[in-house]
């Protein structure tokens, strides 16, 4: 059984979904139950595969890569299929891995127009393999692939079942990152021409081997790693997606259907700070050294930036898409500290993110079902009409801006910390204001978040809604996906060592590639 | 001053192969149009062999040829099929591909 | 031993009590508030047992341990791993100055488990209970369990009745870890807590907009100073290199630590005591704060949450000790502000027809006061004035409740109170207790330690802080008019509100004679030993502060008689010349009547020369134009700038968003696009379908390319 799980469990568990998709593909459309169930049941195989995998997971060497698989792939340009996982990407595996049965759920009983759910979930699960794949591949092409992979589905789930808008934003959302991503191809293929990885465990000079590449950049000149860094810092960067490269995020969220939103807030921005905790920071410490305070500028902006205008929404979701954008500010700042706390602060925060935001976004999605509006000042006393789903989101709020005792606060107040003192080599002075700045931004999120609560679920409910047949308390497929994102909220935040515990090793290891290039 | 000949006829066939291209709106003479440009070419090729004593040149021509009379068979066919849809085989009424 | 080394049950039976309210309140017989009294009586009664056996440590000290260092090893060795170490040792205080007999310094008994970590490091979360953190586990407990109980009848019928109980259970359980707290991470956890219970319980009746408004002023202020509270921390931690109170404040105490670092720490979590404990300029939210239920003020905005600030001070006092020099300078930045905002807060009580808002601005007076106590290096007088304001004030906004409850739920003195002594004998009876404690009167409870701060301000330092103790001493005389005033409109005169008041139930009085009764009985937990015999004098001092390595090594002031005679003089001058004002109707025409013959003839026949002069100059004018002058500096300049800040912030979002997001960044990515698309348009128009127009185009193009060929060849 442990040898099973040690040489195909992961491959299982990246692959899974599409075999599920391609079982429905030969179902006919109209068994729509039948579609439900099958993706149901994939998805919580893959679930089920993860726990087996974290079962398994030899938390002592958290900071090795396990279940690790290594065959041969593209021999001509040495690419492999090296798939593995560690203490980093663990945790944001298992939290695909979660959210994606739990949008399979939530959306049991309405699927947004155009209805064919058998279209809707086999995009889905193609989804959740590019995710999962994104988090488990070592090789960088493979990366790329699943990177890539992700796109697509995203672009038809946005584009066919959004809102008014949706192709505009389909688009902006396809070609904005295929553009990042387009560069961060020519770095990857900068960094199989230019290092030299004969020395490592690769032993080949020219490697898309994540594993052996840190070990094989040395030899680049200090310029040509930064060019190098800056195209993965674009590739990256848009996916996060940092200041200024945000503007797709607010058009995609607000058009994508609820379930799309909550995966591209939850998973898909988390793949942009994956690959720099993953990729870029490893591989090119030295020029991360050089890149941070940009990267920690742009994310403090990010943050203030964001909560600005999060201020000036009139509309809700909008408003939580830019609370994403001041989040991952906290979550960037922490990784441009390139440091131990700070990073460990960054997968907190993204895990932390994926669970708080997602919540956000379903709630937006019920009530936009409830109220067919998600216009602020026409909401109002949610707190009357459905006073369970009106502490839900009371909840979600408060973790979101941050609040002790819930997940978020363990994103950011460690992020903060972690920028009073940075890594060797990185300006005191600079980083301490962005320290201050960043904490500013907790009094802006407290106020918009607040304000938004306090507008839609305080008070009494406006005219037209009074009476509402419509506004219905939280139903049984809605409580069913948001339960464990509640617990696992409270949980976190609670005992916040469930997770540090976790990726600790693992960001260590990262830290002292960054201290050993500081120090040479 | 063999070959001025040559050239001087092919010139002549190719201008009124142009000109049919260009001015008849009939798409069946324009057809016939480009037949005669792909023959004016021929006789350039077979002339030009013929005095470098090259046997390239003929084929050449021979490949011309064959592929001139597949251009002609999916040609009239697809200018039939315009006529089934369009009682007409006026090219300007033709601009479905318009930008 | 059992309750101090397992302290943390305490706040966990009132979380408990949250989540079992929470789900399961609505189905029992009364709603969920039997489980938030059963629970919080529990912790109340837990609390009790660690104050008896933390006066039993303190009386009878564990037997010595064999050797200081080796325990100090022992307790680092173990910190790595889950421990469980009660330093059930005792170690000799290196020459203390005024504990010569002998002191034996009392450890605290901690007990931590691993919380997070990072950086290979990893973080304790623990209990840590001394002195301090008993009695505050004493004061929390047992005004939460009254105000419990009265909320009961208070809030009856109130549709939210559930909910409220399980928030007054999560404050309780909030605060009580707060107290408690090992390290400073989990103090600003607690804090926030706190906060966020605040914010709840304030907008509890959030159907009305004021409601939620003054709610969220509330939290965004008190978060403006979590930044500050936030960023001391970090500077601590990264001066010190632990979160631990006990590691920082040693290492403060002994020098060990940078005194730059140390006074921007200081300054840091002096943001977080301004918001927190509504101190002048951060101080507007309090009385808005009032908007919420009235057992929700007395327990929060009085007794417990709004001392959180006070608490935090003491609990890092060696910080604040060396950061801010408080041994060895005659003013500073704590002080200063302390002594502001009491006699700001004063001033302010007089002018408001609302009682709560008048009690409000008096919890920011004394507020004001520990803070001043603190900063002068007065620890033991702020830990006991937090102790006795905490009953007092307590009682008094319960009996506002009380009162309210008779008049129709107004608060409003002038137009809906006044002779309700004849009404309500019981709640009359109890405020007036309470509010003759809060004047600073003997022999009842505020006396004792307001004497205390002011003679701290006058002895100690380097030379006193003479500033801060005529503010202190101006305070207590405007302390005694505007209690006085509060009193006359509230009780006495005639009834001006329709119907006929009525007394409250039990569930009512029966809490406001317990509190009445601790705030007249309260001051004597620390006679100065002037008075009474050693046995029992400054028994507060010496169970509450602490002796051990952690805490500077402060000096005490000693009683006065003058002192004491001086400040009584003060406070019963403010009541008499309030009491002139309001109950004899003197000098009512004063400010109309204009005329120095006028004047000169009701100085004649009052007799009251220098009441006179008091009454136009000092309180008439304070009274007037000056308090009116900074209650609209008050209204207009700083609740108007943090409005302001609040609005503008909006604003500048919304600009920003309109004219930077919309129009420059997203209008470069949408201008790429729209250019290709403009080139598109542009080139379609050669793409017309015309296959002749193409083939001409193609012909000429091959000409002009066989020109080039043969001009070029």
């Amino acid at each position: 059984m442990e040898d099973f799980l040690n040489d195909w469990g992961l491959s299982l568990a990246v692959f899974l979904p599409v075999v599920g998709a391609a079982i429905m593909a030969l179902i006919p459309r109209a068994e729509e139950q039948l579609h439900k169930v099958v993706a149901l049941i994939t998805t919580l195989a893959v679930a089920g595969m993860g726990v087996a995998l974290l079962a398994n997971f030899d938390m002592g060497r958290s900071k090795d890569l396990q279940f690790v698989v290594d065959a041969s792939w593209i021999d001509v340009i040495n690419s492999r299929y090296i798939v593995g996982l560690d203490g980093i990407s663990m945790p944001l595996m298992l939290l695909t891995m979660l959210i994606v049965p739990l949008c399979v759920i939530y959306s049991w009983n309405h699927f947004p127009e155009p209805h064919n759910p058998k279209a809707f979930l086999i995009l889905i699960l193609i989804l959740e393999t590019g995710m999962i794949g994104t988090f488990a591949a070592q090789d960088l092409i493979l990366f790329f692939v699943f990177f890539e992979i992700v796109l697509v589905p995203m672009y038809f789930l946005i584009g066919v079942w959004g809102g008014e808008e949706r192709q505009y934003a389909a688009i902006k959302f396809f070609l904005f990152t295929l553009f990042g991503s387009a560069l961060m191809l020519v770095s990857f293929l900068a960094l199989y021409f230019l290092a030299d990885a004969s020395g490592t465990a690769a032993g080949v000079a020219n490697t898309f081997d994540m594993r052996a590449l840190p070990e094989a950049t040395a030899g680049i000149a200090l310029s040509t790693q930064v060019i190098i860094f800056g195209g993965m810092f674009l590739g990256f960067g848009i996916k996060v997606p940092m200041f200024p490269f945000h503007t797709w995020l607010p058009d995609a969220h607000t058009q994508a259907p609820t379930v799309g939103s909550v995966i591209l807030a939850a998973i898909l921005l988390k793949l942009g700070t994956y690959g720099f905790i993953r990729i870029a920071i490893p591989i090119l410490p030295e020029a991360a050294i050089e890149w941070a305070p940009i990267i920690g500028g742009l994310a403090v902006i990010g943050i203030i930036y964001g909560a600005l205008c999060c201020l000036a929404q009139t509309d809700m979701k909008r408003l939580i898409a830019f609370s994403s954008v001041a989040h991952m500010g906290y979550t960037m700042l922490g990784i441009s500290t390139l440091t131990d706390f700070g990073m460990n602060a960054a997968v907190f925060g993204m895990v932390a993110h994926g669970l708080i935001t997602g919540t956000l976004f379903f709630i937006a999605g019920s009530m936009k079902e409830r109220y067919h509006t998600l216009e602020i000042k026409r909401l109002g006393g949610l707190l009357v009409s459905a006073p369970k789903m009106g502490w839900v989101f009371g909840l979600a709020t408060m973790a979101s801006l941050g609040l002790p005792g819930l997940a978020g606060f363990w994103g950011e107040v460690p992020a903060i910390l972690a920028a009073y003192s940075p890594a060797e080599g990185l300006s005191e002075p600079l980083f301490r204001a962005y320290m201050v700045i960043a904490a500013i931004g907790t009094v802006l999120a407290a106020g918009y978040l607040l304000w938004l609560y306090q507008r839609t679920a305080f008070g009494t409910p406006t005219e037209e809604f009074v009476d509402d047949p419509h506004i219905t308390d939280i139903s049984i497929p809605e409580w069913v996906a948001w339960v464990p994102m509640i617990v696992l909220i409270l949980a976190l935040g609670i005992y916040p060592n469930l997770l540090f515990n976790l990726t600790d090793p693992a960001v260590v290891a990262v830290g002292d590639l960054v201290a050993a290039a500081a120090g040479s | 001053m063999l070959l001025t000949n040559f050239l001087m006829l092919s010139s002549i066939l190719f201008c009124i192969g142009v000109y049919g291209v260009l001015a008849r709106r009939n798409a069946v003479m324009v057809l016939m149009s480009i037949e005669l440009i792909l023959n004016a070419v021929n006789i350039n090729l077979v002339a030009f062999g013929t005095i470098h004593g090259s046997i390239s040149g003929h084929v050449f021509a021979l490949f011309i040829i064959a592929v001139a009379a597949a251009e002609v068979g999916v040609g009239l066919a697809m200018v039939l099929l315009i006529y089934r849809n369009r009682s007409s085989i006026d090219l300007d009424d033709v601009d479905l591909l318009k930008g | 031993m059992f309750f101090l080394e397992n302290a943390w049950i305490i706040p966990a039976i009132p979380a408990a009590s949250f989540l079992l309210i929470l789900f399961f309140g609505k189905r029992m017989p009364r709603k969920g508030s039997e489980i938030g009294i059963a629970a919080v009586g529990l912790a109340f009664a837990f609390s009790v047992l660690a104050g008896v056996a933390w006066i039993d440590r303190v009386e009878n000290p564990p037997p010595a341990a064999h050797d200081t260092e080796q325990v100090d090893e022992h307790v680092d060795e173990d910190h790595a791993e889950e421990t469980e170490h009660a330093a059930a040792d005792v170690v000799q205080v290196a020459a203390s100055e005024e504990g010569g007999e002998g002191h034996h310094a009392v450890e605290p008994v901690t007990n931590s488990w691993t919380w997070w970590q990072s950086g290979g490091t990893e973080f304790q979360v623990g209990t840590f209970v001394d002195g301090l953190s008993v009695m505050m586990l004493f004061v929390v407990g047992l005004i939460s369990l009254l105000v419990h109980v009265y909320s009961t009848d208070y809030v009856r019928d109130d549709p939210r009745y559930t909910h409220f109980f399980a928030f007054l259970s999560l404050f309780t359980a909030s605060m009580m870890t707060l107290v408690i707290s090992e390290n400073t991470f989990q103090i600003i956890t607690a804090w926030e807590m706190v906060g966020v219970c605040s914010w709840v319980l304030i907008g509890h009746w959030w159907e009305e907009k004021p409601n939620a408004d003054a709610a969220l002023k509330a939290f965004l202020t008190n978060r403006v100073g979590d930044v500050g509270l936030v960023i001391g921390m970090i500077i601590l931690f990264f001066a010190a290199g632990s979160f631990n109170v006990v590691e920082i404040n040693t290492l403060a105490s002994e020098g060990a630590l940078s005194h730059t670092a140390l006074l921007a720490a200081s300054l840091c979590l002096m943001a977080a005591v301004m918001s927190k404990s509504g101190q002048f300029f951060l101080h507007t939210w309090l009385p808005d704060a009032m908007a919420g239920p009235t057992p929700v003020s007395a327990l929060l905005h009085s007794a417990t949450m709004v001392v959180a600030g006070i608490f935090m001070v003491a609990r890092m006092y060696g910080v604040f000790w060396e950061g801010l020099s408080i041994g060895t300078s005659s003013i500073n930045a704590l002080a200063l502000i302390g002594g502001v905002t009491t006699l700001v807060g004063a001033s302010l009580a007089f002018v408001q027809r609302d009682i709560k808002k008048v009690l409000a601005y008096s919890t920011i007076s004394q507020l004001g006061y520990m803070v001043m106590a603190l900063g002068v290096g007065a620890w033991t007088a702020a830990l006991f004035h937090l102790f006795t304001h905490a009953f007092f004030k307590a009682c008094l906004f319960l009996g506002a409740g009380s009162v309210s409850h008779a008049c129709h739920h107004s608060f409003d003195m002038v137009a809906d109170m006044g002779g309700l002594r004849k009404y309500m004998p019981h709640t009359f009876k109890t405020f007036m207790i309470a509010s003759v404690a809060l004047a600073g009167i003997p022999p009842l409870a505020g006396f004792w330690s307001k004497d205390e701060v002011l003679a701290g301000a006058q002895q100690l330092g380097d030379g006193g802080y003479p500033l801060m103790f005529v503010m202190g001493l101006l305070t207590a005389g405007l302390t005694g008019a505007y209690v006085t005033r509060m009193v006359y409109l509230t009780f006495f005169g005639e009834h001006r509100g329709h119907g006929t008041p009525h007394e409250s139930p039990k569930t009512i009085t029966t809490p406001l004679w317990i509190l009445a009764g601790f705030a007249a009985v309260a001051g004597l937990f620390n006679l100065p030993d002037a008075i009474v015999p050693d046995g029992i004098a400054y028994r507060f001092e010496h169970f509450v502060e602490p002796t051990a390595a952690y805490f500077p090594s402060i000096s005490h002031p000693s009683f006065s008689w003058g002192l004491a005679i001086v400040s009584t003089l003060i406070a019963v001058g403010g009541v008499a010349v309030s009491y002139g004002y309001w109950f004899q109707g003197r000098w009512h025409g004063i400010t109309e009547r204009n005329g120095v013959a006028r004047a000169g003839y009701r100085l004649l026949e009052n007799k009251y020369y220098l009441d006179t002069l008091y009454e136009t100059v000092i309180v008439g004018a304070i009274k007037g134009p000056i308090a009116r002058a900074s209650y609209w500096a008050n209204q207009n300049l700083f609740d108007r700038v943090v409005d302001g800040v609040g609005n503008g912030t909006v604003d500048g979002g919304r600009r920003v968003h309109k004219y930077f997001d919309r129009a420059v960044i997203d209008g470069v990515i949408n201008m790429s696009g729209r250019s290709a698309e403009g080139a598109g348009a542009a080139l379609r128009l050669i793409q017309n379908g015309r296959i002749r127009q193409y083939a001409s185009l193609m012909f000429g193009g091959a000409a002009i390319l066989a020109g080039v060929l043969i001009v070029i060849v």
